[in-house]
């Protein structure tokens, strides 16, 4: 067997480690495994990859090589093992980014290359639209890490005519495609390059920070994609194969959490959500009386209960207090009452977000239940707890014309008694009021959920 | 179209059919750690950035290879630590027996 069978077939088990992780993430008990196989699989690779022959010669540069991955390495290691749960999606956004980037940086050098080597021009589509997607990728992920950072605004950035500018830049970036593969200039490459730039930042600046969760899934699709692309100027089956599981993932992923929403794709990323609503949310709030309790009149009324549904929002993270939550929870099952986590798909700031901030919290993963089977577990809750979560149990949702119609919701108002611990009267992401605090069902709390959690647990505790 | 981009095209269709149907069976609990998982495996662009830095004729494709592999790098070993990090974290009631010495001790 010829050397370059040998790496093949190496590589080939690597892509297949690849599939079985995504496969094992069907588990809570697999996926680690699975994580870790597909970690092998890459380092096996790598290794690989080390041995292979390009232009007919052995891998140059090889000191260079280990120097970009000794200090990748040095970098990546400590900011993934100890940024807070909380920041994991910029943490997400900006691994993305740099992957775009580094695709992006591939098609590039290999069009150079490729040039100098073979100067009988033989320009492809796949490296410019590596070169396209792979830096929109990294541009985009770069403003939405600052977005969710709060290094800027998280709400949307908008200008007038911003459509029509956008338009126009993508309309130039595939003119400079089309005149790239007629020309075969490495200048207008360079070109196509920043206005690449221009448009992922453009793309971005008018998504809303409620929104955001959306189009990281989306931006991880297109690194995807921009590597797929690599994989075609490169002749590697294994960049296209990995490349278009994380594309597909990507954008099925996209779609879950649009639909999660109640809005369609385009809207996500087109409509600049939540920039104009501030100014009708005081509507309709004067004159109109809310029942607000202590946490001891709350204490009370869980003593009593037998089936609580706690509903966390990101609110709750904020306030640290998934760890106290986690304790009322406890104290409540150690008396027969039954305790569900109802977690809404787009609680939290990324997919899936709310369950790893509590999974932090140890709260074992078969007391959270999904929106659907909350609902109906609702219908006999003696108590449903809201904490931290607004729009999520908005039922404006369920009133055409609210800038929220047609999302999904969790039914909070379902159960006998609905407590809302709450900072403020201020609506949430989406800037519209919420009808729950109104209903005669509802007790509010207000204060910071942590110091509320807290003295319900001694409340509790006591009685 | 040549036979190998007919190949490549083939493998590309297969991919895209296997990657939904495997996901779609995810649940939603696990869609942080899918999303960070996944941006971990397109990492395997670190390969793509060895060759091209490992062919590298000239100081600019030098250069463009090195930062390459810099953020590629960045990419896979970051992507691959905290999606572990991130599922370290997901503990059922049941499979207490295996990991409970240690938690056991903290409060």
């Amino acid at each position: 067997m010829s050397r370059e069978t040998l790496i093949d077939l190496i590589y080939l088990f690597s892509a297949t480690t690849f599939v079985l992780a995504l496969k094992g993430l069907g588990s809570p008990r697999h996926a680690r495994r699975g994580n870790a196989l597909a970690a092998f699989g890459m380092l096996v690779a790598v290794v690989a990859t080390f041995f292979k022959f390009v232009d007919g010669h052995a891998l140059r540069h090889v000191g260079l090589i280990l120097l970009a991955m000794f200090i990748g390495t040095v970098v990546a290691v400590p900011v993934a093992r100890f940024v807070k749960m909380t920041a994991m999606p910029q943490l997400v956004a900006i691994f993305n980014g740099v992957g775009g980037g580094a695709a992006s940086l591939v098609s590039i050098t290999e069009f150079i290359h490729i040039k100098s080597t073979h100067p009988a021009t033989y320009v492809v589509l796949e490296v410019l639209l590596g070169v396209l997607i792979g830096t929109v990728s990294f541009a985009g992920s770069a403003i939405a890490f600052a977005k969710l950072q709060e290094l800027m605004t998280g709400r949307p950035v908008t200008y007038p005519g911003q459509q029509i500018i956008n338009a126009l830049v993508g309309a130039v970036a595939l003119g400079l495609i089309v005149t790239i593969l007629v020309s075969g200039s490495t200048a207008l490459l360079w070109t196509l390059f920043g206005v690449a730039f221009i448009l992922g930042v453009a793309f971005v600046l008018p998504i809303g920070g409620a929104d955001v969760p959306v189009l990281i899934s989306l931006l991880n699709a297109f690194t995807g994609l921009a590597v797929a692309a690599s994989g075609f100027t490169l002749g590697s089956n294994l960049l296209i194969v990995a490349g278009i599981l994380v594309g597909a993932s990507g954008i099925l992923l996209t779609r879950l959490m649009s639909k999660a929403m109640g809005r369609s794709l385009s809207n996500v990323l087109f409509s600049a959500f939540g920039s104009n609503v501030t100014a009708s949310a005081g509507g309709g709030v004067e004159g109109r009386t809310v029942r607000s309790g202590t946490p001891e009149d709350v204490g009370v009324l869980l003593s009593y209960a037998s089936k609580v549904v706690i509903i966390p929002g990101y609110g709750l993270a904020v306030a640290q207090g998934q760890h106290v939550l986690r304790e009322l929870a406890e104290v409540l099952e150690s008396r027969g009452i039954k305790v569900f986590y109802a977690i809404h798909p787009v609680a939290g700031r990324m997919p899936g977000h709310m369950n790893v901030l509590l999974a932090e919290a140890n709260v074992p993963y078969e007391d959270l239940i999904e929106m659907d089977e909350a609902n109906s577990e609702l219908q006999t809750a003696d108590v449903a707890l809201v904490v931290g979560a607004n729009d999520t149990v908005n039922p404006a949702a369920g009133e055409p014309g609210s800038p929220i119609y047609g999302m999904p919701i969790i039914h909070a108002d379902l159960a006998e008694n609905v407590v809302f611990m709450k900072r403020s009267m201020r609506p949430g992401f989406a800037g519209i009021d919420n009808e729950l605090l109104y209903n005669p069902k509802t007790i509010l709390v207000f204060g910071d959920a942590k110091d509320t959690l807290t003295k319900l647990v001694a409340v509790v505790k006591a009685s | 179209m040549t036979n190998v981009l007919l190949q490549y095209a083939t493998v590309l269709v297969l991919s895209a059919f296997v990657g939904t149907e495997i996901i779609s069976k995810v649940p939603s609990i696990l869609h942080t750690p899918l999303m960070s998982g996944s941006n971990a495996i397109h990492g395997v662009i670190l390969v793509g950035a060895m060759l091209i830095l490992g062919a590298a004729n000239t100081n600019l494709e030098e250069v463009l290879g090195f930062l390459a592999c810099i953020l590629a790098t960045l990419n896979v070993v970051g992507g691959f630590v905290v999606t572990d990090r991130m599922l370290e974290m997901f503990k059922g009631r049941k499979p207490k027996a295996p990991v409970s010495k240690s938690d056991e001790v903290t409060p």
